[in-house]
């Protein structure tokens, strides 16, 4: 009874195999290899956070070293900008959860609707900063041979005019070489993951993901995710933490 | 070979995907936006050094939010998944912690 109870259960196991073309055959279960990608996702998520920790790290010891400098130079980016840009990132990761939502309930042409989404507002967020980075341009604000920099310290506003202290431009010049390592290295994961969505798009469209098999969708969202989430850090330290002085 | 096959096969069906209603898909998109907002007011305010902390708290809120529901680590049942994300989280501590620990006792040079 047991015996013929366990190949039933076995010829039922074949018979799924075939019904999910996307189950390889070095996985017992398709649940089996959903969980080794989403493993493999986070353990480079994990090398990520060490990627971008080193950034992190140097911007930690060089506001620790020129503080006034790196207070004044951070009042001299837009705040209106960034936030609109966090708004923007965090709509963002709405779509993404409702793209994954949407798969998950077999919805193919909501899947599409909200990837395309996600990679509008993705080209929105690289488009502010690229205004941005363009008013850095303007004002010199670039380092390199043509960078300037005439700012006053935080708090010098108080007192006459021939007292006041100004920033060290060298000091402010390395503000803006991490302001833009940082910035730049997340636009480029975000112009990677804009590409990574556009594809999953197209694979969306053919009909390529069902509610048994979009693990591609989920992981290409824990990236996506992750991105925000470096952005999130981003805003607080270069925009948020120097703007009261 | 073939029983733990069909077991495993029927935990799979039993573990069916966790899927997000929408209602806190929403929930938390809105706290993530009212985290932003709160944040941006404080960072106007002066409260000395006090500003940092706030600024990261709120920050790491939104982070844990994020991870937690919209990356569906409350919801997984791949226990490793946890093991990594604290792991990466301790060497991130270690980097951070260790190099400033490093440059801000070198006043006696």
């Amino acid at each position: 009874m047991q015996t013929s109870q366990a190949a039933v259960d076995q010829h039922a196991d074949q018979e799924h195999a075939h019904e999910n073309p996307a189950l390889l055959h070095h996985f017992a279960t398709a649940e089996q290899q959903k969980n080794a990608a989403g493993l493999g996702m986070w353990l480079f998520l994990a090398q990520e956070v060490m990627f971008f920790g080193g950034l992190f790290c140097a911007y930690l010891v060089y506001r620790y070293k020129y503080f006034a400098d790196f207070g004044s130079a951070s009042q001299q980016l837009d705040i209106r900008l960034g936030t609109t840009n966090t708004v923007v990132l965090i709509c963002s990761s709405l779509t993404v959860v409702l793209a994954i939502r949407a798969v998950q309930l077999g919805k193919r042409m909501a899947l599409v609707f909200w990837l395309l989404a996600t990679i509008l507002l993705g080209l929105a967020f690289l488009g502010i900063k690229a205004d941005e980075y363009a008013e850095k341009f303007e004002k010199h604000h670039v380092p390199g041979p043509s960078f300037n920099y005439h700012e006053l310290l935080p708090g010098q506003e108080k007192f006459p005019a021939a007292e006041r202290q100004y920033a060290n431009p060298h000091h402010a010049e390395m503000f803006f070489s991490l302001y833009f390592a940082m910035t730049g290295m997340h636009a480029l994961h975000m112009i990677i993951g804009v590409g990574l969505f556009g594809f999953l798009a197209y694979k969306a469209w053919r009909g390529k993901y069902t509610p048994k098999y979009y693990t591609p969708i989920e992981n290409a969202g824990l990236y996506w995710h992750f991105v925000d989430i470096v952005w999130i850090y981003l805003f607080g330290l270069l925009y948020l933490i120097d703007r009261h002085r | 070979m073939s029983d733990h096959n069909s077991a495993s096969e029927q935990t799979s069906e039993h573990a069916s995907e966790h899927i997000s209603s929408l209602g806190s898909c929403l929930a938390i998109w809105v706290a993530l936006l009212a985290g932003t907002t709160l944040t941006v007011a404080a960072a106007f305010i002066d409260l000395g050094p006090f500003n940092t902390i706030v600024a990261l708290t709120i920050a790491t809120i939104k982070a844990t939010l994020v991870v937690l529901f919209y990356m569906h680590v409350k919801y997984t049942h791949e226990k490793l998944t946890g093991l990594v994300i604290v792991s990466a989280i301790f060497f991130l501590f270690i980097l951070l912690a260790l190099s400033m620990a490093d440059y801000t006792t070198r006043l006696w040079r």
